[in-house]
């Protein structure tokens, strides 16, 4: 009983995560190439300011995608 | 392990565990031989794994760079030099876009370290998984996990540090009172708003050095736990053996990115961080 428990709870942590950081990265990629499309030659400070602000959305995501791992498998 | 092949989850059960040192529950002082000792020694029990390899990438790193600046020739520099010359001039560019040129002697050198170290701690994640531990296996090393920032204690001892420097810069810059009265007044700076500045502020500052330490955690904890999976796919028939080799060269280059990106985030936020403690301008 115990264990379907953690996995539907791991499932939903992972989905939710997956979600907020599609949605995310989705919107800041878009952002990106709309910056490089206007001014190509800006394209690495983009892209540098790009990676920071994509790991910053992307840490709380993937902060839930480890704990439902380790609760899946290592619980 | 038991003699006979162990079972998926046991396997996963049996990377994921560190080799820990500490009190037994009958109070004798030593190795855990399961996770349940582990769980029984509490809070101090020790990582010992994590602990050699993050000191010892630590001395590697420090040993390396201290022989190439020994070595290092105005003339035509060598290929080694070139290499660390691109790392300092690397964290120079992001230091001086940050934080400035104000007169600091941590920040360079915290950076470089954090830099470099991190990355070197990531890079032991590209191993295959049970290259070393089956060889520590062999030595009678039970549980032996080689990739330090897969371990919450590493990640966040190193970003609870980054902390400590930030809140001693804020006080030496802005000086206690300053800095304490920093908490009430900072977004409105109204006085029927200070309990809400206060909630907001503290939050705001244990909220940093738990996500910088669990954003590292999490991507390499989430990285290792796909390429223990993956190995797991080689001990299922020839077909899954062949799709996993595919499956982990893939993951693995594509892991490549992550663990400079991770690297270069922690050392970004450690900047960016410090740069904060240093803003006293009147906003």
């Amino acid at each position: 009983m115990e264990q379907s428990l953690i996995l539907i709870a791991g499932g939903i942590l992972m989905g939710l995560g997956a979600i907020g950081s599609g949605i995310g990265i989705g919107v800041l990629s878009g952002k990106y190439l709309e910056g490089v499309a206007r001014q190509p030659e800006l394209q690495p400070m983009l892209m540098t300011q790009l990676f920071i602000t994509l790991a910053l959305v992307d840490a709380v995501p993937i902060i839930a995608v480890g704990i439902s791992l380790y609760m899946i498998f290592a619980l | 392990m038991a003699g006979d092949a162990p079972t998926s989850q046991e396997y996963i059960q049996h990377h994921l565990t560190n080799l820990a040192y500490g009190k037994h529950s009958d109070g004798s002082w030593g190795f855990a031989g399961t996770p349940e000792q582990i769980r029984e020694m509490g809070f101090w029990a020790i990582h010992v794994d994590t602990m050699i390899w993050s000191i010892g990438l630590g001395i590697l790193f420090l040993a390396f760079f201290t022989i190439v600046a020994k070595r290092a020739t105005a003339g035509v520099p060598g290929s080694v030099q070139n290499l660390c010359e691109v790392a300092v001039e690397f964290v120079e560019d992001n230091i001086t876009q940050v934080f400035g040129t104000r007169p600091n002697s941590v920040i360079g050198p915290l950076s470089l370290t954090i830099l470099v170290w991190v990355f070197l701690m990531n890079l032991m994640d590209l191993v295959p998984v049970d290259l070393i531990p089956h060889a520590a296996y062999l030595a009678g090393v039970e549980y032996f996990k080689i990739v330090p920032t897969t371990d919450p204690n590493a990640t966040l001892g190193m970003s609870i540090g980054v902390f400590l420097l930030v809140v001693y810069y804020n006080i030496k810059i802005k000086g206690p009172v300053k800095f304490a009265t920093g908490f009430v007044t900072h977004p409105i700076p109204k006085w029927f708003m200070y309990p809400f500045n206060f909630i907001l502020e503290i939050v705001d500052l244990i909220a940093k050095p738990l996500s910088h330490g669990l954003r590292l955690f999490g991507n390499l904890y989430a990285g290792e736990m796909i390429f223990i999976l993956i190995a797991l796919l080689y001990s299922s028939g020839i077909v899954l053996a062949v799709f996993g080799g595919f499956l982990q060269w893939a993951w693995a280059v594509f892991h490549i990115l992550i663990i400079c990106l991770q690297a270069f985030v922690f050392m970004i936020l450690t900047i960016v961080y410090l740069t904060q403690a240093h803003e006293t301008g009147e906003h």
